[in-house]
């Protein structure tokens, strides 16, 4: 028993001898923290999300405003409380300086009120939930990806318009991030003039979406489908093994063919249609600079993944040039940040609204082989386009959050 | 027997050292550490539950989560949704915990070994589907959020130390309350089932319901340690009643030594300062806990606990 002591001790008192360092330890380097899966089934994803952050800081041979830049990757595994824990590590045992990640947008949730009670900037290059710059904003999170909806909303006129669907059956994931982009495309979709005429909601991993795909209408233009990573593989493949490539037309949310699968697909993927904004093919000099260097890095083309967390990188050092290289004055830095108007990301120009979301180009793509090799291909672009597409913000904020029963269907 | 008295002497010297260096902790931790060691203490709760039913009885549960996000689930929903309070918090929780173990209980301790694991594990799953897809009560999978820390009378635990001294308090109380049961005669039934069911039905104890009574008590102390989780995080999503949530637990448990209490709140502090400090150092760090399991199962079955028991005295 006297061991038993002996153990108790030894952790205490191993916790007692940690390196707290002051968070407000003046003008040394910037500290960075990032919080990112590294174990578990969004892993590969959270290492274009690091690839790419290294990359930035490699080139700006790790200083910004003529302050060097410490980077403290952490892994949130995911999972929401594990996400908040590490963020409690980074921001008072490390002292950081700004968090920038996480992927998840439960991880982005459950850190956002830590965030706020602790005021610390955080930049969010990938979690997209709608309500993080929307009904439950902060003014300390900075989004420099994207809003769930913000490629929907255009993509849904432009699909009537212009390839003059009119009836669209729709299959997506069955949690927020697969209702929200649905639920874009559904309410401007409808808007337009046309009827959504089913909504499918398979769970996350299915391995047989044989069930599903009996399921789907046939009466239809074309099909919808919201998926990413190993679903959009599965989804992709036994969707052309069943015969119905031939048959309807695939269109879908843009991480749907995102190249972070879109690496990994075949044939079956040719001609599908979508909208993000971002394409490794998007013709900006920046983007073909950040292409080349991050494919000669690490011998693949760039994900959103990738690019979303470079822009953090290019938006931070924009925002500190802008303070000379002041980050401990919050409010000060986070006013720069927000006034943050990039010419020279990848995925075009980018600015913010006055909500913390980039007002920023739309992209259609298509996906074709260029060359041996899948690509996104830009069939369209919209210009300047906000989280809230042509409604008035406090119209668009009246409405429940887009879910699984809002738009509510119609047609179905 | 002096040699019993001397070593129940160092029993008591040890417990009753560890029980200052907690209570003095906030006076020489900065507040992360503070917090780590507050989820240490309610993952402690939490994993000394899991023992009255691995440990004593001889259940081993798979789906011990359940009732840990049960309890969590209730406090967010009725915190968030109706502004409940501490105690009406406190109460729902347990109850909601002691009622799913009332339901679950049946259906699980029919059966034993792998059976009762696999049931357990069904179960468990069957509440996280319910986290996942009720959307309407529970949020999904964004779970529920802007949880604010509770109010008793004049204190407030929104501080870090304040809620450490919460957790703290819950912690003694949950434990004396344990070691309470585990010494009572019904304890005593309890070991007699885990070391042999028959002869304890031949002597005429109900096994059956010996079983159940276990099972709701560990389920009404998960509970409290979800109750306290809920508000150490300030949210609920269904990671808390994944399986992942469970077999965390039963290796805590099966760290610290299974059967004695103190183990499996030592295996919760251990991996908890695992996960949190070694992982600054390497992202390896899995593997090293790994290895750490696979020298505990292969020199010492007994836990951490039952390592230092066997030792000559």
């Amino acid at each position: 028993m006297r061991r038993t002591l002996g153990i108790v001790a030894l952790v205490v008192a191993g916790l007692l001898f940690l390196p707290s360092t002051p968070a407000w330890a003046q003008k040394g380097p910037i500290k960075v923290g990032m919080l990112v899966p590294q174990t578990g089934p969004l892993a590969a994803n959270g290492k274009d999300m690091i690839n790419a952050l290294e990359l930035f800081f490699e080139e700006q041979k790790y200083r910004l405003a003529g302050r060097d830049i410490k980077l403290i990757i952490e892994d949130d595994e995911g999972k929401p409380a594990t996400g908040l824990t590490k963020a409690r590590g980074l921001v008072e045992g490390q002292g950081v300086h700004l968090i920038t990640g996480p992927l998840s947008a439960a991880v982005g949730y459950a850190v956002a009120p830590y965030i706020d009670s602790k005021k610390v900037p955080a930049l969010y290059p990938i979690v997209s939930g709608e309500d993080i710059t929307q009904r439950k904003r902060s003014p300390y999170i900075v989004r420099v990806g994207w809003s769930s909806g913000q490629p929907s909303h255009p993509f849904g006129k432009w699909v009537y318009d212009n390839l003059k669907y009119r009836k669209i059956a729709m299959i997506g994931y069955d949690f927020a991030f697969g209702w929200e982009v649905a639920a874009g495309f559904h309410r401007t979709f409808e808007e337009a003039g046309g009827q959504v005429v089913q909504k499918l909601w398979p769970p996350l991993g299915t391995a047989d979406f044989g069930p599903y795909l009996a399921q789907l209408r046939r009466d239809v233009d074309a099909i919808y489908a919201v998926f990413s990573g190993a679903d959009a593989l599965r989804f992709a493949k036994q969707f052309a093994e069943a015969g119905l490539k031939e048959r309807l037309p695939l269109i879908g949310g843009g991480t749907f063919t995102d190249e972070h699968v879109l690496r990994s697909m075949g044939d079956e993927a040719l001609g599908i249609v979508t909208a993000l904004h971002y394409s490794a093919v998007v013709g900006t000099p920046a983007n073909r600079k950040f292409a080349q260097a991050y494919e000669a890095k690490y011998k693949q083309a760039p994900s959103y993944y990738a690019e979303g967390t470079y822009v953090a990188g290019v938006a931070l050092k924009a925002a500190l040039e802008a303070t000379g290289g002041d980050i401990e004055s919050v409010d000060k830095f986070l006013a720069a940040l927000r006034r943050v108007d990039l010419s020279d990301a990848p995925r075009g120009p980018m600015r913010f609204d006055d909500y913390g979301n980039p007002v920023q180009n739309i992209y259609v793509r298509k996906v074709e082989k260029v060359g041996g090799r899948l690509q996104n291909t830009v069939i369209h672009t919209f210009p300047n386009i906000s989280q809230f597409w042509t409604y008035k913000a406090e119209d668009f904020l009246k409405n429940p959050v887009y879910s699984r029963d809002y738009p509510p269907c119609k047609s179905c | 027997m002096p040699g019993a008295a001397r070593r129940g002497g160092w029993v008591v010297a040890g417990l009753g050292t560890a029980a200052v260096l907690l209570a003095a902790a906030p006076l020489f931790l900065s507040s992360y550490p503070l917090t780590l060691l507050t989820q240490a203490l309610i993952y402690a709760i939490f994993a000394m539950s899991l023992d009255i039913l691995l440990g004593y009885t001889g259940l081993p549960s798979l789906g011990h989560a359940a009732y840990f996000g049960v309890g969590a689930y209730a406090v967010a929903i009725l915190a968030t949704e109706f502004r409940a309070g501490f105690w009406t918090c406190l109460v729902a929780a347990v109850a909601a915990a002691i009622l799913a173990g009332a339901l679950f209980g049946p259906l699980a301790i029919r059966a034993v070994g792998t059976y009762f694991l696999m049931i357990t594990l069904a179960l468990g799953m069957l509440v996280w589907g319910l986290a996942f897809r009720w959307v309407s009560v529970t949020k999904g999978d964004n779970g529920i959020s802007g949880l604010e820390r509770p109010t008793l009378g004049p204190w407030s635990f929104a501080d870090p130390t304040a809620f450490y001294f919460l957790s703290l308090v819950t912690f003694v109380v949950s434990a004396a309350c344990l070691v309470v049961v585990v010494r009572s005669p019904f304890g005593m039934s309890l070991m007699g089932i885990r070391e042999s069911e028959a002869r304890m039905r031949s002597l005429g104890y109900n096994v059956w319901l010996h079983k159940y009574l276990a099972f709701m008590l560990a389920a009404a102390f998960a509970g409290v340690a979800g109750f306290l989780w809920a508000y150490y995080n300030g949210f609920v999503s269904p990671v808390e009643v994944q399986l992942v949530t469970s077999v965390e637990a039963l290796l805590m448990v099966a760290l610290g030594g299974s059967g004695t209490l103190v183990g499996p709140a030592l295996g919760a502090g251990l991996i908890v300062f695992l996960k949190n400090f070694v992982s600054v150092y390497t992202k390896r760090w899995l593997l090293i806990l790994g290895g750490v399991y696979i020298c505990v199962i292969l020199f010492a079955p007994g836990g951490i606990i039952g390592a230092l028991k066997r030792r000559p005295r």
